[in-house]
């Protein structure tokens, strides 16, 4: 049995495709949606924890890898770096998942690295470029 | 009740008593305007957030044989500078992209390096890039420059923001189908998010609501030095409508600042990327407000459920310069993370830091209790909120 959680990010052409069904019909696996997020003409964002045999969980990663998603291991990590970060909290709606919050005793930024999605949005915005990825 | 010099005599003397902006609040509901000035004489306030209206000027020095940078074209690490000056002064904006930055050519652009940043590495005393072409006189006969500076050979480096620490600020969201940038950040779809940039109770002009203190010439904190202000800032509006306690329900006041820059330091001048807008410097403020009488007080009481200010759409609304308002909120309402726009919960985000203005009146209260800062007298007054000083918008006209 293999069981991981992982991160796909659908580009626009592929967002009307079953491609979940045919991890499920043709290669045995079974899933467990944490967040979707597909919109039409956008790029669309699964994360999901995929679980099966061995041999099946690969051929079915070897299919998403085909079929052109881009697949992050969720393990992949997201910091903050502490000697940029500001405390503005500009980060904290933009969070799909609550994973940054405001501590309303001294209103600095928290980020709870094991809510995070790695979705990278916060990468993006924030101002101080004080949030990191870590391959 | 007090004056200034008296003030001064006490920080001098080392028994002056200092509050933050945060800490009078609970002494004038606890003891009453009348007692608190009689206890308190500085209260300090503070705020960190981008302000793209910031800049600074240099002066590099003359090379051998020399050049004429007036008039040419001059970069600093790729970022261009402002050359319509003499020989060798310079201006860099702190909105200045590199030429060949992509802009939002691809949309949206990330904007991850430009003036402030320039700014921010100067300050940190980095080696920077410096490239100036030009056209070469009798007197000036140079016409290619490209050396390495260090903000300690120059002449001068001077920061000089000509509208910063805005007395209060809208609140922005978005009502339209898609995400959107803006200089208020990145703005989710269908009211996503509500994101506003003040510090409230902390923020200098909001303490001193009617510029009874502060004035042209006051010291104060500025990006981690001294500095002063030098002017009112541009699109300074005082006369906009304010609540009983005085403090304006949009934006109003601004302040214009100056000061050595090489007293300054990083950590209270940063650079910050706005993803799909640009770039801008964050630049820590914080001004002491002297409290002369009860009324002064009272003012530097001022607390963020009395602060009220709008929300305004910046999908439509802001970009097409309509006036409507979505309504109105208070910072107490801002801060506890969700505020109600059109009868939805939508969660806020801030662009000025709290936690970081907070620390700056801290360090202010520290410097003044030491003795290492004295109060100035202001010079002259800023436009007040009876004074009929407006901004205004843009009347185009046909060109002839």
């Amino acid at each position: 049995m293999t069981s991981k959680r992982i991160v796909l990010h659908f580009p626009h052409r592929l967002v009307d495709q079953p491609i979940v069904y045919k991890l499920v019909k043709d290669f045995n696996l079974s899933f467990n949606i944490l967040k979707a997020s597909v919109t039409p003409q956008e790029e669309g964002l699964m994360v999901l924890e995929l679980s099966g045999q061995d041999a099946d969980f690969k051929k079915g990663m070897d299919y998403l890898q085909s079929s052109g998603l881009k697949i992050q291991p969720l393990s992949e990590d997201v910091k903050r770096n502490q000697a940029k970060c500001t405390d503005c909290g500009v980060c904290v709606p933009i969070c799909p998942v609550q994973a940054l919050a405001v501590d309303p005793t001294n209103r600095k930024v928290i980020f709870y690295e094991d809510k995070c999605i790695a979705c990278e949005l916060c990468i993006k915005i924030c101002p101080a470029h004080a949030m990191e990825i870590h391959f | 009740m007090k004056t200034i010099a008296e003030i001064n005599q006490k920080i001098k003397k080392g028994d002056v008593v200092v509050v933050t902006a945060e800490e009078i609040i609970d002494l004038v509901g606890k003891k009453g305007a009348q007692k608190a000035a009689q206890e308190v004489d500085v209260v300090t306030t503070g705020t960190f957030g981008p302000m793209c209206s910031s800049g600074a000027y240099f002066n590099i020095g003359h090379s051998k044989p020399r050049i004429k940078i007036g008039g040419g074209i001059c970069k600093i690490n790729d970022v261009p500078a402002y050359t319509g000056l003499a020989a060798v002064d310079l201006f860099l904006g702190a909105a200045a992209l590199p030429d060949d930055d992509p802009r939002n050519k691809v949309y949206p652009g990330e904007f991850r390096y430009g003036g402030g940043h320039v700014i921010e590495e100067m300050v940190a005393g980095k080696d920077l890039r410096l490239e100036a072409v030009s056209y070469g006189t009798d007197c000036y006969p140079r016409k290619k420059l490209e050396t390495m500076i260090n903000i300690r050979d120059l002449n001068e480096a001077v920061l000089f923001n000509i509208r910063n620490s805005y007395q209060n600020y809208n609140v922005a969201v978005n009502l339209s189908d898609r995400m959107i940038y803006t200089y208020m950040g990145a703005l989710k779809p269908n009211l996503g998010n509500a994101n506003y940039s003040c510090a409230g109770q902390l923020s200098p002009l909001m303490k001193d609501p009617y510029y009874k203190t502060i004035g042209i010439g006051s010291r104060i904190f500025l990006g981690g030095g001294i500095g002063y202000v030098a002017w009112h800032g541009t699109q300074h509006n005082p006369g906009v409508p304010r609540k009983d306690c005085g403090a304006p329900a949009c934006g109003a006041g601004t302040l214009s600042v100056i000061g050595d820059l090489k007293q300054m330091k990083s950590e209270w001048l940063r650079g910050t990327s706005m993803f799909g807008y640009g770039v801008s410097l964050a630049v820590g403020i914080g001004v002491p407000i002297p409290i002369l009488n009860a009324e002064i007080a009272a003012y530097a009481a001022i607390k963020d459920e009395e602060i009220y200010t709008q929300v305004i759409d910046y999908s439509q609304d802001y970009p097409q310069f309509e006036s409507r308002k979505l309504g109105e909120v208070n910072y107490a309402q801002l801060r506890s993370g969700t505020i109600v726009v059109n009868g939805r919960e939508v969660a806020t985000g801030a662009l000025s830091s709290y936690s970081k203005a907070k620390e700056i009146a801290e360090t202010l209260k520290g410097w003044i209790r030491k003795g290492e800062f004295l109060l100035t007298e202001p010079v002259a007054a800023l436009p007040g909120a009876e004074s009929g000083y407006a901004v205004r918008p843009l009347r185009e006209r046909p060109m002839y």
